[in-house]
């Protein structure tokens, strides 16, 4: 698998994850990546900048000329009109992507250290303790995650939950869920790097155990990562909506969660209203539909069959399966004569 | 939990192990016996997951009425209750009870766990395959054609289409169709299963199964029978998208995958038309991978009805589990959890029989 293509050590900028597959990228690919790219990029800098793009606070139901009234319908201080408990929509839909970037990161940051660790530990020592890892996560794995995710916020907060608390309930209910994506995948990458040369060599030479893992192991297996990663994060805001929704969200007055508003908004469809559910629901299409976006082009571009077809046949050698949306094993179909692109080296072992 | 069920592992989608027995039948029992001992300690780690989960928070009679009663009564119904003996004596009493089919009496409405499993899983049964024949339907002929547009136009609207059906949270999707089909246009209802004339009608019926369409059909009064089914339009598509998402981008994967293989290769070396390949050659094989893949997709499906049932207020398991959950009646949010994941157990298990019958490299 160690096959380099030549001597050249690509530079640093060259070799970080999304810059890399964006070079690789072509056509309609580039444009999917570069669309996913942008709109995460808004939601990242709408999060930074809440406080100042925000007419008002989160949980803010008066100003100097009164109470904001509810259900009053978009008008020229309430751009997106306001809530049924009297709240304005267009401001908890700002400050919500900072609950949301801060559900992600604590989520995705405890399950990827949980994760790996288990991971590497699981699948390099192997035996019994193997072995029951790996039912334990496959039987958390089938489970419905939505459900999971209640139990643990139940058992984290008793089903209501304020401020800080609540942000960390919902990102720990959601890591319970992830921990056995990572852990399958790090541990699959480990058992497949545990039987390499070279960490067979570092056992010769007498490196401990701990070293080969997290030097020569670790190191190797963390390619689908990047991938993982922007899956998952789609799929904390969903759960956290769909907590919110269930009405295990955060308390309005302590931070703006979409899926909170959109459980307020149930009632209101019924008779007519619209911009109660229209803006947190749309605003949670549009993060997901950004970082999906880019996971789908990272999936794709670090899988040679699938990738764009003028860089298919460049480095078609000895490959391995990188694609996590597992695909039947096939040949790649070469349509159009190689174009051989330096990116392609990106992600073959060195 | 013996070493030898656990060896097997799990069998991974699609692609089987390179060991290849020559046994041929016997490997295939062999096969099911393996995959079936292993649902077993994945149901039991389950419902021991849950169990300790649970518990956890204290015992279900001080959560469900902490502040309604007074600490003498509390400590009296929680020792008739039995909850005041060792974790662990309960735990192996609540096992027991499971394997005989009793889940519990609930705390909130004094009814039997297992009544309200048999009454609402019907109810979430239906919408679930309801769900299932909307994906399908969308998922595979639109993923065909993703497939044959490859990287065209056609291909890469069609994916942005996908996505937005996974990005869109079902409640959302749910919420804007009631808005348009339901409010602003009046076409279809907006919650329910029926309405209440049908509903009468149904609950009236001797053993009715449950699952409104059947008893609708035995009732014969084809108005009851259109009314179930307008009901069941929009909560149908809303959970159904979510999974014609998934359906599209695994037939689109895996189609571009067979459209590569030799067969096909020599098929097109032979004239055939490239709409034929995808038609008839590529899209067979194709279709495997999706079968383990529905075993996988049931868990977001049973999760995904949760939030669709509270949407339209269909009131099956998930509706149920919704209103447990708000009157903190934890022995039936036990008990519903418990029968989901078992429900997710079996369906994998079967899932895998059948994916097994049908491509011989997954056995070994």
């Amino acid at each position: 698998m160690a096959r380099t293509i030549g001597n050249r050590k690509l530079s640093l900028w060259d070799r970080l994850p999304l810059i890399s597959h964006f070079r690789q990228s072509v056509g309609w690919q580039r444009g999917m990546l570069t669309g996913g790219l942008v709109i995460t990029g808004i939601f990242l800098v709408t999060a930074a900048l809440a406080p100042w793009l925000a007419p008002f606070g989160f949980a803010q139901l008066r100003d100097a000329n009164g109470l904001f009234g509810s259900q009053v319908p978009p008008n020229s201080k309430h751009i997106w009109g306001t809530t049924v408990g009297g709240y304005d929509v267009f401001s908890r839909v700002i400050w919500g992507t900072q609950t949301a970037v801060s559900v992600i990161v604590v989520a995705v940051l405890l399950s990827i250290f949980a994760g790996v660790l288990l991971g590497l530990v699981s699948g390099y020592f192997g035996g019994w303790l193997d072995r029951i890892m790996v039912v334990v996560a496959d039987a958390i794995y089938a489970f419905p995650s939505l459900l999971l995710a209640i139990v643990m916020s139940i058992v984290i907060s008793g089903g209501q939950s304020s401020l800080w608390g609540g942000i960390l309930a919902a990102a720990i209910s959601i890591t319970v869920v992830f921990i056995p994506q990572y852990f399958r995948v790090i541990r699959a990458e480990t058992v497949r790097m545990k039987s390499e040369a070279f960490v067979e060599s570092a056992k010769v030479i007498g490196a401990s155990n701990a070293r080969i893992m997290f030097r020569h192991v670790l190191r190797n297996s963390m390619r689908t990562l990047p991938l993982i990663f922007t899956l998952n994060a789609s799929e904390a805001i969903l759960t956290l909506a769909g907590l919110g929704f269930l009405g295990f969200g955060i308390e309005p007055t302590a931070a703006a969660e979409w899926g909170y508003d959109l459980n307020k908004a149930l009632s209101d469809v019924t008779s007519g209203i619209w911009w109660t559910s229209l803006f947190p629901g749309a605003a949670i299409v549009f993060v997901v539909l950004g970082i999906t976006l880019v996971g789908e082009s990272l999936n794709e571009l670090g899988d040679p069959r699938l990738r764009g077809r003028k860089s298919v046949e460049a480095a078609s050698g000895a490959m391995t399966e990188t694609s996590v949306i597992q695909t039947v094993t096939a040949p790649a179909h070469s349509g159009d004569p190689a174009i051989e692109i330096d990116g392609n080296q990106g992600w073959s072992d060195r | 939990m013996t070493a030898d069920t656990v060896v097997a592992g799990r069998p991974s989608p699609g692609v089987g192990t390179a060991k290849k027995k020559d046994k041929k039948e016997s490997g295939l029992l062999r096969y099911l016996v393996v995959r079936f001992l292993l649902i077993i300690p994945t149901i039991f780690i389950l419902v021991t997951m849950v169990f300790i989960l649970m518990r956890t928070t204290g015992d279900p009679i001080t959560a469900a009425l902490g502040g309604r009663l007074s600490a003498d009564q509390l400590a009296e119904r929680v020792a008739a209750a039995g909850y005041d003996r060792p974790l662990f004596v309960q735990y192996l009493e609540y096992l027991g009870n499971i394997i005989r089919g009793d889940f519990g009496t609930t705390i909130s409405d004094n009814r039997a766990v297992s009544q309200v499993l048999l009454t609402y899983g019907a109810a979430t049964l239906e919408l679930a395959f309801y769900a299932l024949i909307v994906a399908f339907i969308v998922g595979i002929p639109l993923g065909m054609i993703a497939a044959y547009y490859r990287d065209k136009g056609q291909d890469a609207s069609l994916r942005v289409m996908a996505i937005l059906f996974y990005a869109t949270p079902v409640f959302f999707a749910g919420l804007l169709m009631k808005l348009i089909f339901s409010v602003w246009l009046g076409w279809l209802p907006t919650n329910g299963r029926a309405s209440t004339r049908s509903d009468l009608l149904l609950q009236a019926l001797p053993d009715k199964v449950g699952i409104y369409v059947i008893d609708a059909l035995r009732l014969g009064n084809p108005q009851v029978i259109g009314d179930v089914l307008v009901h069941a339009i929009l909560p149908a598509i809303t959970l159904g998208l979510l999974t014609a998402g998934i359906f599209l981008r695994l037939v689109r994967a895996n189609v571009i995958g067979t459209l590569s293989l030799d067969y096909v290769e020599s098929a097109r070396s032979r004239g055939v038309s490239e709409f034929r390949l995808v038609r008839k050659h590529a899209y067979r094989p194709a279709l495997i991978p999706i079968i383990t893949v529905i075993g996988l997709q049931i868990a977001l499906l049973l999760g995904g009805a949760v939030l669709t049932e509270t949407t339209f207020e269909w009131k099956g398991l998930g509706f149920q589990l919704v209103q447990y959950l708000q009157a903190r009646d934890f022995v039936a949010v036990q008990g519903i959890v418990i029968l989901l994941a078992i429900i997710v157990a079996i369906t994998n298990f079967v899932v895998d029989i059948i994916a097994a019958l049908i491509d011989p490299r997954v056995r070994y």
